[in-house]
């Protein structure tokens, strides 16, 4: 469902990305592993085209992302996507947040959009909240709303970017749950994670990026116990 | 100190005073209506600059380094008598309208340019993953939040509106102190209509305050108003 082939990613001089060749299928759960810098964020915002790429393709249900006549837009309703900083919009409600995409965007009718939301919301664990703004929210709970945000849109892939990152410890568990609970419902998940206990629990296969490559990917087993290659083994041992 | 204070000849103006207030109102809310969008023209095309200078970049910069670092009065002497040079003759009322348009334009470019600028790009890249078009995120996502950032200067601009169109007197434009200024001179009675006068202005400002305070409070209510 996604194929990525050669995919080469340029800031400039910069070479972020050099020949990515990646299949992700319907139903499964990829993470991906690496130091800060080797381009695994970068993968994720270049897979729903909020970056350009410099050479190779990446196609998601047949559809070649960097086409100058793709409908980006609509390619992203297909897409979601929740990022580092939670995001959350702060003008408006958890109910208005999670609701406004599906209205303006698919154009569903407000009380449609709003009872899905609603049950979008409560899926996460938010049911009590609809009617709050972000700021008085906590980092966890601003998470869960962007993920129910994404998912109110009906996604068939889910892209997390360090979806954890930025939380106090405390409140890291209660997302990766949620994230848990979305891939036992067999959703399609790339997840750029610094999270090993996650990466190990909940993933099909795991992916450890090394300096813009892909230096080994396999069952989480098998990367984590019997690695490749000699960053990978390298990375482990830091970070374990 | 033997001034005897006279009010009966400022009291029997007061309708016309009130009259003339409204031309004050008026020349103040078209300036700034004019301010705002010129304000966010001038805003985005300097936001775009972005390295790369064309004639409508240096353009937005002079306008806006010229409103807000040279008087306004001689602002508007340039609108009244400057392009008198050439041949242009505005009228009172216009002279007014275009110094202070030029003015509120040059300092609204500045604050929504700030605004924007306070804006994480991350809120426009969350806005676009979820499939929103560019138009949609601005006014859905960005304009709202702008808005917010640039209401008490705007608030601002619109009281500094209403007391610098006093200027107007000074090019021939019959607003509030202009009036006041013609009766005080046939009557002597200077200080007193200049006294009340000074209350009127005081007392459309607090107006302004107040509906601004009023209409922030419905529109922010997420954070408890303004």
């Amino acid at each position: 469902m996604i194929d990525i082939t050669n995919l080469h990613k340029r800031f400039g001089p910069l070479h972020v990305l050099k020949g990515i060749n990646l299949t992700v299928d319907k139903g499964e759960v990829l993470s991906v592993i690496g130091s800060s810098g080797s381009g695994k964020s970068t993968l994720l915002y270049c897979i729903n085209g909020l970056e350009s790429i410099q050479d190779g393709s990446i196609r998601v249900d047949d559809t070649e992302v960097h086409h100058p006549k793709t409908d980006l837009n609509r390619l992203r309703q297909k897409l979601g996507m929740v990022f580092q900083q939670w995001n959350s919009f702060p003008h408006l409600t958890a109910l208005e947040n999670v609701a406004l995409a599906p209205r303006i965007v698919k154009g569903q009718s407000k009380s449609e959009a709003s009872e899905r939301a609603s049950e979008q919301l409560n899926h996460v664990g938010l049911g009590d909240k609809l009617d709050s703004y972000p700021h008085a929210l906590s980092g966890g709970q601003q998470q869960r709303l962007a993920i129910a945000r994404a998912l109110a849109m009906e996604p068939s892939l889910m892209l997390f970017d360090e979806a954890t990152s930025a939380l106090d410890p405390e409140l890291v568990g209660e997302v990766l749950d949620t994230m848990r609970m979305l891939a036992r419902e067999g959703m399609t998940m790339i997840c750029v994670t610094h999270e090993m206990g996650f990466a190990r629990d909940v993933s099909d296969r795991v992916a450890y990026f090394h300096q813009g490559i892909m230096e080994e990917i396999g069952p989480p087993e098998q990367l984590f116990n019997t690695p490749q290659s000699e960053h990978t083994r390298a990375f482990l041992s830091k970070v374990r | 100190m033997d001034y005897n204070f006279h009010w009966q000849p400022v009291i029997g103006r007061l309708p016309d005073l009130l009259l003339a207030s409204l031309d004050t109102l008026q020349v103040a809310a078209l300036s700034i209506v004019l301010g705002i969008v010129i304000g966010l023209l001038l805003a985005i095309l300097r936001m775009n600059a972005r390295g790369r200078w064309t004639p409508l970049q240096w353009f937005a910069v002079a306008w806006i380094e010229i409103a807000r670092n040279t008087p306004v009065l001689f602002q508007l002497f340039f609108f009244g008598f400057g392009l008198g040079a050439w041949g242009w003759h505005l009228s009172p009322f216009m002279i007014v309208l275009a110094g202070l348009s030029f003015n509120c334009a040059g300092y609204l470019a500045e604050n929504f340019r700030g605004g924007f600028q306070s804006i994480p790009d991350t809120q426009y890249r969350a806005a676009r993953s979820v499939g929103m078009s560019a138009g949609q995120t601005y006014y859905h996502i960005i304009i709202p939040q702008v808005l917010r950032k640039v209401w008490h200067p705007l608030t601002n601009q619109i009281v500094w509106a209403v007391l610098m169109s006093s200027l107007g007197m000074l090019v021939g434009y019959q607003e509030l102190t202009g009036s006041a200024q013609y009766f005080a001179s046939r009557t002597y009675r200077i200080f007193e209509y200049f006294a009340v006068v000074a209350l009127i202005y005081y007392a459309l400002v607090k107006l302004i305050l107040m509906a601004s305070r009023m209409l922030g409070w419905r529109l922010f209510r997420s954070e408890g108003g303004v």
